[in-house]
Formats: C-alpha cells, sequence, structure tokens
C-alpha cells in the first residue's frame, strides 16, 4: 500500500545511515540541454548525482559524474534507488521500464507530452515493483536545504513543516516562496505534475506525509481538469485528515473544453471544473485561496486553530 | 484533439463499428450531389468539436428536396459556442427500436480506462442514475465482462452478440488510437437486431501524435496556433483585450484568474513554457500582435533563472521592430531587475514589483483608453 512507501527514508534516508542526507540518484539522459543543466543544479544543491545514463556514452564522465550505458550497470555501482528521468517523452516508457527493472524505487518523471497510455503502463509496473513514479510533467521533488530531484529553482524553497503538493511548476515555485516569505518553511515540495495520469496524484501524496510529526500542514496547489481534488476532499473527510489544509486552483476563469496549457488542466460539462472543486473542498472544511498571495494567511489562519 | 463526428465515425468503420450511411458536404452544391446518393428523408449534422450541436439547431431533419437548401445554408453559417461548421454530415435516417449509451474514458483518478453504458440512448450522461460503469485493465475486457454488462442493460438475445463485439472493437480503437475518450451517444438498435453508431464522440491524446501518423490528417490548428506550437508555446484564443503572457501553465492560468477578479478580460493565454530569454518573450510577442482585440499586454513571469534584462531587451526590440504597438505591463521576477527597469524607461513597457499591481494597472489602462 502507499502508506507504507516511505519518501523521506528513500530521498533522505535513516539517522544512522552512512549516507544520511546524501542518497544516490541517477539521472537518465544526462547528457542532453535539459539534463546536464539541471545535474549541476542539482549537485550544486546538495543532491548526490552519483551516475547518468546515456546509451552509447558509458565510460564518460559528465561534470565529474560517471556515465553508464544502463541503469543496469548504473544502479549496480550506485546502489541507488532514485532516478531522475530527463529523456524526451516518446523515449520515456523505455527509460522508466529500465529503471524499474534495475531496482529503482522511485522514479521522477520530469518529461512533458508523454502519451497517457504510456504513463499509465508505468503506473501499474511501478506498483508491481513496489515503486513509485513522481509525474509525469513534473518539476520534480524537494527536500529543502537537503537536495532536490528536479528542476524547481532553489531560492523560493527554505525547510520547514510545511508540505507543498503541485499540479503545478512555475505556481509551486511562487507559492514556496509566498511561504517562505511568512516563516513557513518546507518540508518537502512535491510536484504532482500536469497531466491527466499522475504517479503520485494528491492522494497518494496525502498519504507520504499524513504520519509525520514533522509535518504541520499541508498547501495544496491545483488547477482545473479531472477530478483530483473532488476526490482529495473526500478523503480527507473520509480518513479524518487531521493537518490543516489549504488549497489553491488556478484556471477559474478558462473557458472550457480548452486545453489550458497542461494536458490535464481541461474541462469537459462540470467534469474537472473549478466550482466543483471549490464546493468539495468547502464540504471537507479546506479553505481556498484567491489568488497565490493569499495562501500564506489563509494558512496562518488555519494554524491558529 | 477532439475529432469532428465523421472522422470518428472513419476509425469506427475502421474497426467493423457500423455507422449510417453518410456524405460529408462543405457547400450546397456538393451537398446535392449527396442528395443524390442518399436520396430522402435524411439528418443534416453540423461538423463541431463542441458540444451542444442538437439544442443550437446545428442537427435538422430533411425530409422533402425543398427543405434542403435553406437547411443546409442555416446550418452552414450557424455558430455554436463561437464555432463554425468544418463541413456538413448528410445521413440517412435509420429505424430505430432502441437506443443505448455507450463510452470508453480515460479514468484519470484510477489511472485506468471506464465503460459507461446506459439503456438510455441519447440521454445527458452526467444527469442519469441509470448507468454502468466498469473499469477495465489494459490488457483487455474478458467476455465474461462484456457479458455481464450486456445482461444489466437488458439487451436482447439477437443483439447480445453485436454489442459484445461492438465493446470489444470500441476497446481495441481506444487503445490502438490512444484515445482519451471515444463515446457512442447514442447507439441504435434496428428492428433486425443490429446495432449501429449514430453519433461519434472521439478525442485523442495529442501527446501520442508522434506515433499516429494517420491521425495527424485530422489536426486542425488556426495559423496563430500554428505559429505558437512551432516555438512550442501554449496558446489559447480568448474573447478579451488583455494578452497575457507567462511561463508556466498554472501560472498563466492564475493570472487570468486574477484580471477577471480586478474586472479584467483576458484575450490571450501564452505560456511559452520554462525558458524566458528575449527571443521567447520576442516571439511570443509576435504571435499576440497577431490578436486584433489586443489593447495591451500582461507579462508575468516567475522563475529561479529568469534573467530580466533580457526579457526586458525583448520587449524592446519588439517595439523597436514594430511588432507590436500596445503598452506592456510586466512583473518578472528574477536577477536584473533594477536594470530592467531602467531600460524600459521612456518606452511603453513598464516594470512593477507584484502581479497584483501590474494587474491593476493594466485593467485601469484598458478601462479608460
Amino acid at each position: 500500500m502507499t502508506s507504507q512507501f516511505d519518501i523521506f527514508k528513500i530521498l533522505v534516508g535513516s539517522t544512522s545511515d552512512k549516507d544520511f542526507g546524501n542518497k544516490p540518484v541517477i539521472i537518465q539522459g544526462i547528457t542532453g540541454s535539459f539534463g546536464s543543466t539541471h545535474t549541476k543544479l542539482m549537485k550544486s544543491y546538495g543532491t548526490n548525482i552519483a551516475a547518468g545514463v546515456t546509451p552509447g556514452k558509458g565510460g564518460s564522465k559528465f561534470d565529474n559524474v560517471p556515465i553508464y550505458n544502463t541503469m543496469q550497470e548504473a544502479v549496480q555501482s550506485t546502489g541507488s534507488l532514485i532516478s531522475g528521468i530527463f529523456v524526451p517523452a516518446p523515449f520515456f516508457y523505455d527509460a522508466a521500464k529500465e529503471a524499474l527493472d534495475s531496482g529503482i524505487k522511485l522514479i521522477v518523471a520530469i518529461p512533458e507530452h508523454v502519451p497517457v497510455l504510456d504513463s499509465i503502463k508505468v503506473f501499474e509496473y511501478a506498483k508491481k515493483q513496489g515503486a513509485k513514479m513522481i509525474g509525469p510533467n513534473t518539476p520534480g521533488v524537494i527536500v529543502p536545504e537537503v537536495m532536490k530531484v528536479g528542476i524547481m529553482p532553489a531560492q523560493p524553497f527554505t525547510k520547514g513543516n510545511t508540505v507543498v503538493f503541485s499540479r503545478s511548476g512555475t505556481l509551486m515555485y511562487e507559492v514556496s516562496s509566498y511561504l517562505s516569505e511568512y516563516g513557513f518553511g518546507q518540508r518537502l515540495g512535491l510536484g504532482i505534475g500536469g497531466d491527466p495520469i499522475n504517479g503520485s496524484n494528491l492522494i497518494d501524496s496525502f498519504e507520504l506525509i499524513r504520519d509525520r510529526d514533522d509535518v504541520d500542514s499541508v498547501v495544496v496547489v491545483g488547477e482545473i481538469g479531472g477530478d483530483a481534488e473532488e476526490q482529495l476532499s473526500d478523503y480527507i473527510i473520509k480518513t479524518n485528515f487531521s493537518k490543516p489544509v489549504v488549497a489553491y486552483i488556478a484556471g477559474r476563469s478558462a473557458p472550457k473544453e480548452k486545453r489550458m496549457g497542461h494536458a490535464g488542466a481541461i474541462v469537459y460539462g462540470n467534469y474537472g471544473s473549478a466550482e466543483s472543486k471549490i464546493n468539495n473542498y468547502s464540504k471537507a472544511n479546506v479553505p481556498v485561496a484567491k489568488s497565490p498571495r493569499e495562501i500564506p494567511l489563509l494558512l496562518k489562519e488555519q494554524l491558529k486553530k | 484533439m477532439r475529432l469532428l463526428e465523421y472522422q470518428g465515425k472513419e476509425l469506427f468503420n475502421q474497426y467493423g463499428i457500423k455507422t449510417p450511411m453518410s456524405f460529408l458536404a462543405s457547400n450546397v452544391d456538393e451537398g446535392k450531389k449527396g442528395t443524390q446518393m442518399l436520396g430522402f428523408p435524411f439528418v443534416l449534422k453540423s461538423q463541431l468539436t463542441v458540444g451542444g450541436r442538437g439544442k443550437a439547431g446545428a442537427i435538422q431533419k430533411c425530409k422533402e428536396p425543398s427543405e434542403f437548401e435553406p437547411k443546409f445554408n442555416d446550418i452552414l453559417h450557424k455558430e455554436v459556442k463561437g464555432e463554425l461548421p468544418r463541413g456538413i454530415l448528410l445521413e440517412k435516417m435509420v429505424d430505430i427500436s432502441k437506443e443505448l449509451y455507450l463510452s470508453i474514458f480515460l479514468n484519470r483518478s484510477k489511472r485506468c480506462f471506464t465503460i459507461i453504458a446506459s439503456a438510455e440512448g441519447g440521454v445527458d450522461i452526467e444527469q442519469t442514475d441509470n448507468k454502468v460503469m466498469q473499469d477495465i485493465p489494459l490488457d483487455g475486457i474478458d467476455l465474461e465482462l462484456a457479458n455481464e454488462i450486456s445482461n444489466k442493460l437488458n439487451i436482447s438475445d439477437n443483439s447480445k452478440s453485436g454489442f459484445v463485439e461492438l465493446l470489444f472493437s470500441l476497446f481495441k480503437l481506444v487503445i490502438e488510437k490512444e484515445a482519451e475518450l471515444a463515446e457512442i451517444n447514442p447507439i441504435a438498435i434496428l428492428s433486425d437486431g443490429s446495432l449501429i453508431a449514430l453519433d461519434a464522440k472521439v478525442i485523442i491524446d495529442d501527446n501520442s501524435l508522434f506515433r499516429h501518423d494517420d491521425l495527424k490528417k485530422y489536426l486542425y490548428l488556426s495559423e496563430l496556433e500554428i505559429q505558437a506550437s512551432k516555438n512550442k508555446f501554449s496558446f489559447v484564443e480568448l474573447d478579451g483585450d488583455i494578452a497575457i503572457i507567462g511561463n508556466g501553465a498554472g501560472l498563466v492560468m492564475s493570472t487570468l484568474d486574477m484580471v477577471s477578479d480586478a474586472n479584467g478580460q483576458a484575450g490571450s493565454f501564452l505560456d511559452f513554457g520554462g525558458k524566458a530569454t528575449s527571443e521567447t518573450i520576442y516571439k511570443a510577442l509576435g504571435v499576440i500582435s497577431e490578436l486584433p482585440k489586443i489593447k495591451a499586454i500582461l507579462v508575468n513571469l516567475y522563475g529561479g533563472i529568469v534573467r530580466t534584462d533580457l526579457v526586458a531587451q525583448g520587449i524592446l526590440d519588439a517595439y523597436k521592430n514594430n511588432i507590436i504597438n500596445v503598452p506592456v505591463f510586466a512583473r518578472i521576477s528574477g536577477a536584473e531587475s533594477e536594470k530592467a527597469k531602467q531600460m524600459l524607461q521612456g518606452s511603453r513597457a513598464k516594470l512593477f514589483d507584484t502581479v497584483e499591481e501590474a494587474i491593476n494597472a493594466v485593467v485601469l489602462n484598458v478601462n479608460t483608453t
């Protein structure tokens, strides 16, 4: 079950681990323009990028990181459980399958434009292997001031006890910077992804932090499309989720049946509409901010209660 | 990509799903040929990608020759939800003894495909409780499950095998063509028990098109959408007079909402993605400049590695080369913002520290000019 999946143990480790806070990460597609740029940025943030994989470039190095031809070799020589996938969307399925076959337990799927059928297949295969996928079309995951696997900038994030889950990349950065401004540092920032299919959807993500004492509140940055917020509201009610939650939904004013940038941001009839999401949140007593800047103000009120 | 009805029916036919005899016409003369081929009566159906055709009068029965021209012309020029038809389908009427509803859709929260079926065809499926929902594994529907659904719908014995076959075909289509939705509303059961699809609503996963050359012919983009997609921008044309440009879909949507809350009207949604450089902003402004209603441009950029001065340079270049001639109101969070402010002094572009200030200024500007 999802609740047994300890993402902190995988990303950061236990205090008794020799490599606590320095867990090895593999980057698939490390020599591509995107992969290479962000490998450097992740390293400078403190992530232990232990290996990269680019078929045909095995044996060489990028920024002192050894490159392997296959995931099998990379995992064997590093013992890594985490892979950041930076390959173009058409190659994502094969890359993810290879990672899961090699023993990877956490896939961070960066590419945008992955076909939904491929996402479903990878999701199912990951589940079978006891692994988890974040994304696709995600900015990644960050444990502020410790490590990040993804493409998010460093400066909006500060460490603390709030968790930010976001279906949008840039909004995750902006909201986190407002939270940081108000002293609400983050224990975790996780990009759900802007696609219709998310390896770790909102409920899965809530399960990751549900029982953690070092998390005191959750901010959910959502958007129109699908029913993730509706399902989450139901989950909050049915499972008596007790930590304060503040939500935001982008796209209230968007027209119906138009895809607003993200593959998943589209309203059909009432399915996926902002009204439906806001109504459901209100049933779960989750306040919904009108603008990103209102989020820390609402959080402050919620934490007073 | 939502297919037009006739395109969806072309796919249906490829998979052995029967549809009534029909003829596609884009003008009256072509339509007349269709009437000769089909004979009266038939139905005229506007080919649109939006719903609500029936209610809008964009589907009409045509019983005799004298009705044809006026009805055809009426539908051909009838806008539904702002959309004009891309052709009129003339379709032979069939003798219906019963109607059903059937769809297979991508179930986002369950992360699988789900069947919805109902013994009431032609209804708004969201509004009816009389329906069967069944999740299906990727490897397919088995016969037992298909029979179960058919039993729940009380399908009579002489139509059962036809229904099961149709269900298999539709699922095969969804997986092989990578559809997010394939809906038949209604399926008609004819007096001999055979089944025929009277409508087709098929939505293809745009992101899968790279491996479906046969479906690329159905792509239909406006000139501006083509220009935007060449630059890898996400672009949606809207009705208002304030063009909105930003980096990140969520950020641009959120900007749209704030503009609307401030009583402004967005005229475009343009997300130019990750990299904010002189070149990207210049090209984005180039796309926007083609929109006739735009009175002002709102730029909202947020990111760790945005060089504000480079963006300012792109805006200045766009003015210099007469790409744009309306004011720009910008919030650009990034490095070198003081330098950017100085660069923009004396131009028609202005930089603000917060998005709220930029929005207030742009709304005030368009509402007073």
